[in-house]
């Protein structure tokens, strides 16, 4: 099983990296691949502008596709998840997480800021058509400091993605030819 | 294999000067551009059609027409011809009526329009573009080849005994190009009809592209039109050469850097390694277009952008001096070094008649 994890944090070191990692060695997934979005920003702009990806950005965003199961993580900015974490989900193709189990998580500056991950976070990815699973994870700067229940929420977290990666066999890649006359009769035409 | 022209006509200020050109200069410099093509030796001049500023071809045939009086081969053609927003009943009048006025020298590239205030100027959703252009070009087809047409669709009024004239020349409609950028639906469009297939390369890499020349080449074969290889493929490129390719790059990045399609993005350098777009010497551009026969198989029409990013119609006109004497002769030959027999040439209207049945 592969898993991918989209860190967007910015700082170095980055207590959203970090809690990525902590979320992915919970899973006790040995094929792990990180995203550090911070070293695509420029590409994930650049995007933007062209409409293709780079070489960089293409790799990185084929790497998203093809995994069993996704950790995504950004800082919480402004209220939501932050510009670039969203940029980089715009550039996705649109049909790239479908049934595909994402752990969210995020982290910020106080508690207070926690409900991002439901009602930002959460809707972005069921747009998306991804299987979210029930465990979110918020890491506040306290929770670093005296951790109580962040451990406990990791592993639980941890546990729903893995068992959703089992559970769900990662869809075909490659969607089969229509042939022209199936799809002159979806729209109700014959040749 | 032919070589040619295709413009978007854009009016684009030239950033160097700051000076927009007159819609007047633009629709000139257009047709300057397209004599130009057939002076230098290059076989193809296909205009864009768009209803929107800052673009002027509102009118194809109106200017090919008149491009066709003043020129003696060129094969005059568009690039694209809207399916989805033009009257399928327009376009079979048009072109047909171009073909008798140029002798002949008449094809057109399909496609679907991509911008979606368009559609609603013409009575049409951009929701239904696939099916617009299948029912459009379905109709279209027919009516190039059947005298008398009874039809119905969901987009026009039914037809009942109804007769396009002119009839196409020599009873040999225009030759179509479906083009398209992401549709793989297009391409099985393209392969169901045996028609040509035309991947507007020019702001994509390459495996995009790939994936979807493929996808025509083989359901070509499936549809029983020859083998994958025997399939019409065309593709598009654009540069900008100077003697010395330090010269070029200097001369052109202002360009690049502010152009709408192009500027504050990615590098020239950046979008040179991903694109199509060649700016160099013109050995460095032949070296260039002669990969693409690397990376999408043996193909039959070379179209090239060459009035793009608000270059003033001097320079373009040098452009395509540099293009017909130093780059366009090497491709001919190179390219048709190693072509195996089977590999067919673009179809023409002489090439069409002489398939047939007497």
């Amino acid at each position: 099983m592969k898993l991918v994890v989209i860190s967007a944090g910015l700082g170095q070191p980055s207590s959203t990296r970090l809690l990525g990692d902590r979320l992915a060695q919970a899973t006790g997934v040995e094929d792990v691949q990180v995203i550090e979005l911070r070293e695509l920003a420029v590409d994930i702009a650049n995007n933007l502008v062209t409409g293709f990806p780079g070489a960089r950005l293409r790799a990185a965003l084929e790497a998203v596709e093809a995994a069993d199961g996704l950790i995504a993580v950004t800082p919480i900015f402004t209220a939501s998840y932050s510009g670039l974490f969203k940029s980089f989900i715009d550039v996705l193709d649109n049909t790239a997480l479908v049934g595909k189990p994402v752990l969210i998580a995020a982290t910020g500056g106080t508690a207070r800021h926690s409900l991002a991950l439901e009602h930002a976070m959460r809707p972005l990815f069921t747009y998306l058509r991804a299987v979210v699973v029930p465990t979110s994870v918020y890491a506040a700067t306290e929770d670093w400091g005296n951790d109580t229940t962040l451990s406990e929420r990791i592993d639980r977290a941890a546990g729903e993605l893995t068992g959703l990666m089992r559970a769900l066999p990662r869809r075909s890649p490659e969607p089969a030819v229509v042939p022209f006359e199936q799809q002159l009769s979806a729209f109700g035409l014959t040749v | 294999m032919q070589f040619g022209l295709f413009t978007v006509g854009d009016v684009t200020p030239d950033p160097t000067t700051g000076r927009t050109p007159t819609e007047a200069e633009r629709i000139k410099a257009m047709v300057t551009i397209a004599l130009k093509a057939e002076e230098v030796g290059l076989d193809v001049f296909a205009t864009g059609e768009h209803h929107n500023p800052p673009f002027v071809p509102s009118s194809p045939t109106t200017m090919l027409g008149y491009v066709a009086a003043k020129t003696e081969r060129l094969i005059l053609s568009t690039a694209t011809t809207l399916i989805t927003t033009n009257d399928p009943v327009k376009i079979a009048e048009d072109f047909a009526m171009l073909q008798h006025l140029a002798d002949g020298r008449v094809d057109l590239m399909l496609g679907r329009g991509n911008t979606g205030p368009v559609y609603p100027w013409f009575g049409q959703d951009i929701r239904n573009g696939i099916q617009l252009a299948f029912e459009n070009y379905n109709l279209l087809h027919r009516l190039w080849r059947e005298d008398v047409v009874d039809w119905e669709g969901n987009f026009r009024t039914p037809l009942q005994g109804f007769t396009s004239t002119p009839r196409p020349l020599d009873g040999v409609p225009p030759f179509v190009w479906h083009g398209s950028i992401r549709s793989p639906e297009i391409a099985e469009q393209a392969a169901y009809y045996g028609d040509g297939f035309f991947a507007n390369n020019i702001f994509w890499p390459k495996e995009h592209f790939q994936g979807l020349i493929n996808l025509y080449r083989e359901r070509f074969a499936h549809y029983g039109h020859g083998t994958p290889e025997e399939a019409y493929v065309g593709l598009g490129g654009q540069v900008f050469m100077r003697k010395n390719s330090q010269d070029a790059i200097k001369e052109f990045r202002p360009y690049f850097d502010n152009a709408p399609v192009y500027g504050h993005g990615p590098s020239l350098e950046d979008f040179m390694e991903e694109t199509p777009l060649a700016v160099g010497s013109p050995d460095q551009v032949i070296e260039r277009t002669l990969k693409f026969r690397e990376h999408f198989g043996d193909y039959q029409r070379q179209l090239f952008l060459m009035d793009h990013a608000g270059l003033p119609l001097k320079t373009v006109l040098e452009q395509l001096d540099i293009l017909g004497e130093e780059v366009v002769p090497v491709l001919r030959r190179e390219f048709a070094v190693g072509r195996p027999a089977n590999v067919p040439d673009a179809p023409t209207h002489k090439s069409l008649l002489e398939k047939v049945p007497a």
